[in-house]
């Protein structure tokens, strides 16, 4: 059986606010030295069959048709066995 | 002539949307149920605001692939009037029947307020019982409306007059101060190019009486009869 995790992550030129928030939080916890704070989501899929190709196929077209929105986040993702 | 009004599972303003149509307008209308495809014998469809399959992975995401979404969209290919306000709007820019997405607010809060927004483009069907900037005194409720689109977007809708309605101050001064969740170029409603489909934030649904606190969004509806009527 096969397992994917995907990583869906809001792209470099898109601003987030939410990243932003917890940079700020972060630092006053007093970790100073933070460049960048960026918030994504996991996605875990388990997949009922063992051949990887079509498991790579079939996990890209699912971020594009739904996982991912392609005007402001990037995704990838690894194909473990498990 | 005829509304319909799209219930989804987690609409919230689809009876307020409703009772405008019927009680205020009194025009026709009929609700269509999310796992029902005909649209046919409507004149305009509106998608209400609400919080659609909860909102799971961004708002509008799930929404869009609901069975009545095909049926809307060959409905607006035709040249159907839709109007898709607040989760309507982020289904509508989802569904790729507008363009740009929606950001989480910049502040980060839940929105849930009265704004003032500026009528930029009058000659719409959704639009023409305005002045050209017109001020709307209307409220806003809402995480994601953040309008995001990039560059070469942004050009293309300034260029064909898209953008309908931006956040403005009670004067109708545009700025960053007068901008509730960061939305660019202070963005609150845009049409397709072809005219016949808007999105908009704001609620004119809850703004279309003086007894619930202001009259304003009630000549959204009031334009698209007018339109509707006189074409």
């Amino acid at each position: 059986m096969l397992k994917a995790e995907i990583y869906i992550t809001l792209k470099r030129t898109v601003s987030d606010p939410q990243g932003l928030t917890i940079k700020h939080a972060l630092e006053s916890l007093g970790y100073k030295d933070l460049t960048d704070v960026r918030i994504g989501k996991l996605v875990i899929i388990k997949l009922n069959f063992k051949d990887k190709k079509r498991a790579e196929k079939e996990i890209n077209e699912m971020c594009k048709k739904l996982l991912a929105n392609p005007i402001i986040e990037d995704y990838h993702f690894k194909i473990k066995e498990q | 002539m005829k509304f319909g009004v799209v219930v989804l599972p987690g609409s919230n303003c689809d009876q307020d949307c409703f009772y405008v149509i019927k009680d205020v307008l009194k025009k026709p209308v009929r609700y269509i149920w999310h796992k029902d495809t005909d649209v046919d014998g409507l004149n305009c469809v509106i998608l209400p605001g609400g919080f659609s399959y909860g909102d799971y992975l961004r708002t509008g995401a799930i929404a869009r692939f609901s069975p009545v979404m095909k049926s809307i969209a060959g409905f607006a290919r035709k040249g159907g009037t839709v109007i898709g306000i607040c989760n309507g709007f982020q289904i509508l820019l989802e569904a790729g029947l507008l363009p740009g997405v929606m950001l989480r607010n910049k502040g980060l809060h839940f929105l849930c307020k009265y704004v003032y927004i500026k009528t930029e483009n009058n000659q719409t069907r959704f639009t023409n019982f305005y002045n050209t900037g017109q001020i709307l005194r209307i409220p806003v409720a809402h995480n994601e409306g953040n309008y995001y689109i990039d560059a070469a977007g942004l050009k293309e809708l300034r260029d064909n007059n898209q953008i309908v309605f931006r956040y403005c101050s009670a004067t109708g001064e545009i700025s960053d101060q007068f901008n509730p969740n960061g939305a660019l170029d202070n963005i609150a409603g845009i049409i397709n190019k072809k005219g016949n489909v808007l999105g908009m934030m704001p609620h004119p649904e809850r703004s279309s009486e003086r007894e619930l606190g202001s009259p304003d969004g009630y000549f959204v509806f009031k334009s698209i009869v007018e339109w509707l009527e006189n074409r």
